[in-house]
């Protein structure tokens, strides 16, 4: 499963439809939807949080999180 | 007809757009901070003038992402907004938004909008939309939308008198009609039966109702459990809810794909450029202690002259009011327990607006985001968030608003270790008993040449204080058994410039909630100990006339006989007698009753140690200095083995149970306030104190 949590500093990814119920409702309303195009930005020191660029929202999540969201990485 | 009429008006908007700003625009220093009835959270309302005979009371609502709340903050929003049909509902609210964001802050617009209530849409900072590649077409928005919308630069004082003529407009008009008809596109039969229940209220408002267990006031008992059974019937809460959501996304999309355009390639880098320093692995924390230490620094360089200056001053002033006032108990309440009451808050603003200060300035710039990103995996492992960074560093001033401070942590459990270890951190109060004590203690000497060890000792105790926290947050983290999620999600701002206006206002506030707040317990503790120690049973009546008695032979001053009596009369009022009854107990840790006197007052605050040790070793008030203080307590004598009383063993016993003993009035009452129950600050209470007393024993008799 390919999700977040998996992407490299840079890569660029989208959101997939599969995930939806596992988003959590807050991160839904921050724009991080099916469809939406997301790129990991900056990893913090210890692996964890990540922080993300979601729908053009910034926004730093913990990798438990990040794991749930599935993508499909972007060729 | 030209009477003044008075509206109200709700500023609501996610975090940094500006929403503050406004308000601060709008109001000026109209403002007050008051409590939502009920809960905890500080309302601030202020008002504006709007046009001629229209006045308007603004109230700054907690920023959020959504009416869906997930902390205690964002909860008032929702609490507010479902109150709409009670007397004091706002008649039209301003949802602001940021132009960079407009997308996800349309969530909240049309959310508000589903709420039914007049809404005026103020998108703000559009100085910056060339700059950013965007364009708006604003007459479309306003179509699509069907509502106002206003163009605001806050920071350039443009749009003001737009978004106001635009309230006053919309209260007019009074049109309110929902954005998304999200029940059709879900479960059309399923709202249709939400409705039913209650036709009163709109579908949105039931829906948020079942959702978040959350009531309007006026709502009858019956209606809620018909409500909370038709809830417990419901399968789908949490699908329909993402449901609503993708949906409203959808609508946002529609009406934005013809009237919002970016062209991004003209981003600016300058935000990745200072992510890359500010969280890099390593010169990300260099950074963040190097800011901390210019904080701590500061704190110390810049409030010492005001502090000394204000302790003086309440000083003098307590002895020149005992001077010129008739004599009496009016007088003595006055000079001896309201006044250095006062004095004894008074002290803490220097340091508390400076602290402040910078947590405002990093919170205006957006770098206190990049701190808690840096910070979240390491505090996770005691059992904390990233979040709990904040109230960590505002811990150093006082406890009080660093408790206050927590409330944006979402989950509980993370919250609560926050709260309950926040004590142990070195508040300003410790300070002056830290200080008297080492003074005596420790020699004024330097050790390899450039550290001081008064200062060297002083500083282990700051550590010593934060590694407590720590460890009490470890063990709280494995044993606590606590329900309640923790989500953690923290938006990365855009790096800015501060508003000082902001900064100003928000500096004065926290340190007028924190006078306030704290002020009213510690002034009232102070008047029961004046109460305690100037009355007493017979044998405190008998004082003046035994003493006089006794010494009508020998060859003293009446200044000495004074304080002979002054002497005496502590010793056998009621908190002399409480001080000779818990002497039996502190006697392990090295300390006799008058110690104990002073332990027991510092419940009032910490800091009321030192100058209850100079009332009890009679030292004038009107000779106060910390000199006086200071020689008088090294000279004294313990009885039982001739030698000093504050020797190296009792004062590390001291400066030890200082660090550890939860000694705050205030913070308990804050803490009771905060966690709605009188477990945590009981649990604090006596855990800290268990703490303080096994460890001072243990220091004072291996020293000893």
């Amino acid at each position: 499963m390919t999700t977040i949590a998996s992407l490299h500093i840079g890569e660029l990814a989208y959101i997939s439809e599969e995930s939806l119920n596992e988003i959590p409702l807050k991160l839904l309303e921050m724009g991080c939807l099916p469809g939406a195009e997301v790129e990991l930005i900056q990893i913090a020191p210890l692996n964890d949080p990540l922080y993300i660029c979601v729908n053009g929202s910034h926004l730093a999540i913990r990798k438990e999180t990040a794991a749930k969201i599935q993508i499909i990485k972007a060729k | 007809m030209s009477h003044k009429k008075i509206i109200n008006v709700a500023l609501i908007g996610n975090p940094n757009t500006g929403k503050t700003s406004l308000f601060n625009e709008l109001t000026g220093l109209n403002q007050k901070v008051g409590n939502y009835p009920g809960v905890t959270v500080d309302k601030k309302e202020g008002s504006s003038k709007l046009q001629k005979n229209l006045k308007a009371i603004i109230t700054d609502l907690p920023g959020t992402y959504s009416i869906n709340p997930t902390s205690l903050d964002e909860s008032i929003v929702l609490k507010t907004l479902l109150n709409s049909k009670s007397e004091k509902k706002s008649d039209v609210i301003v949802v602001v938004a940021d132009i960079d964001n407009l997308k996800r802050n349309l969530l909240l617009f049309s959310q508000i909008k589903d709420l039914e209530i007049p809404t005026v849409l103020a998108i703000n900072m559009a100085d910056q939309m060339e700059r950013k590649g965007i364009t708006l077409d604003i007459k479309l928005l306003e179509k699509e939308l069907g509502n106002d919308v206003v163009l605001l630069s806050v920071r350039k004082e443009k749009g003001i008198d737009e978004l106001k003529k635009a309230i006053v407009n919309t209260y007019h008009s009074a049109k309110a009609f929902p954005l998304c008809n999200v029940n059709n596109r879900i479960d059309p039969a399923y709202f249709d039966r939400l409705k039913e229940i209650n036709p009163k209220y709109s579908i949105y408002e039931l829906w948020l109702m079942i959702t978040h267990n959350s009531f309007p006031d006026t709502i009858s008992r019956e209606e809620k459990s018909a409500l909370l059974n038709f809830k417990n019937n419901s399968k789908n809460l949490k699908k329909y809810q993402h449901k609503e959501t993708i949906f409203r996304y959808q609508k946002i999309n529609e009406i934005l794909k013809n009237t919002y355009l970016v062209d991004r390639s003209k981003a600016s880098d300058l935000r990745s450029i200072l992510d890359k320093i500010f969280t890099h692995k390593i010169f990300g924390y260099i950074l963040f202690f190097a800011v901390l230490l210019v904080i701590f620094q500061s704190i110390f360089d810049w409030a010492s002259l005001p502090m000394d200056l204000i302790d003086a001053g309440f000083a003098n002033l307590s002895s020149y009011v005992d001077k010129n006032l008739p004599e009496g108990v009016l007088t003595s309440l006055i000079s001896e327990g309201i006044i250095p009451g006062i004095g004894g808050i008074i002290i803490f603003i220097p340091q508390i607006a400076i602290l402040f200060l910078f947590i405002s300035l990093l919170e205006e710039t957006g770098y206190m985001s990049r701190v808690v990103f840096l910070m979240d995996k390491i505090m996770r492992r005691f059992g904390m968030s990233g979040k709990s960074v904040i109230p960590l560093i505002s811990g150093t001033a006082c406890a009080i608003p660093a408790v206050m401070a927590t409330r944006n942590i979402s989950g509980w459990k993370e919250r609560l270790i926050t709260i309950l270890v926040t004590p142990f951190t070195t508040c300003s109060a410790r300070l002056p008993v830290y200080a008297i004590i080492i003074a005596l203690i420790i020699p004024d000497q330097k050790v390899f040449g450039v550290l001081n060890l008064q200062g060297l000792t002083l500083l282990s105790l700051y550590i010593l204080g934060f590694a407590t926290a720590i460890i009490a947050a470890i063990i709280l983290h494995k044993t606590l058994n606590v329900k309640g999620t923790s989500f953690f999600v923290v938006e990365m701002p855009d790096y800015k410039l501060p508003s000082f206006k902001n900064v100003f206002i928000d500096v004065v506030e926290k340190t007028k909630a924190f006078i306030f707040g704290a002020g009213k317990i510690i002034l009232s503790i102070s008047v029961v100990l004046w109460f305690l120690a100037s009355n007493g049973p017979q044998s405190y009546k008998d004082v003046e006339k035994n003493i006089t008695e006794n010494v009508v032979h020998q060859q003293l001053s009446q200044h000495k006989i004074n304080k002979m009596i002054a002497s005496s009369k502590l010793e056998n009022s009621y908190i002399g007698i409480m001080g000779k009854s818990i002497e039996p107990v502190i006697k392990p840790l090295g300390y006799d009753w008058k110690i104990g006197i002073a332990l027991i007052s510092s419940f009032a605050a910490r800091e009321v140690f030192v100058g209850t040790l100079a009332t009890i070793y009679s030292v004038e008030s009107d000779d106060e200095d910390i000199t006086t203080i200071k020689q008088r307590m090294a000279s004294e004598i313990n009885p039982d083995t001739g030698t000093r009383r504050f020797n190296f063993p009792v004062g590390m016993s001291l400066l030890v149970f200082y660090a550890f003993a939860m000694q705050c009035m205030a913070t308990l009452a804050i803490v009771k306030r905060e966690t709605k129950s009188w477990k945590w600050p009981l649990i604090q209470l006596f855990g800290m104190g268990t703490l303080a007393y096994i460890c001072s024993f243990i220091v004072y008799q291996i020293l000893s």
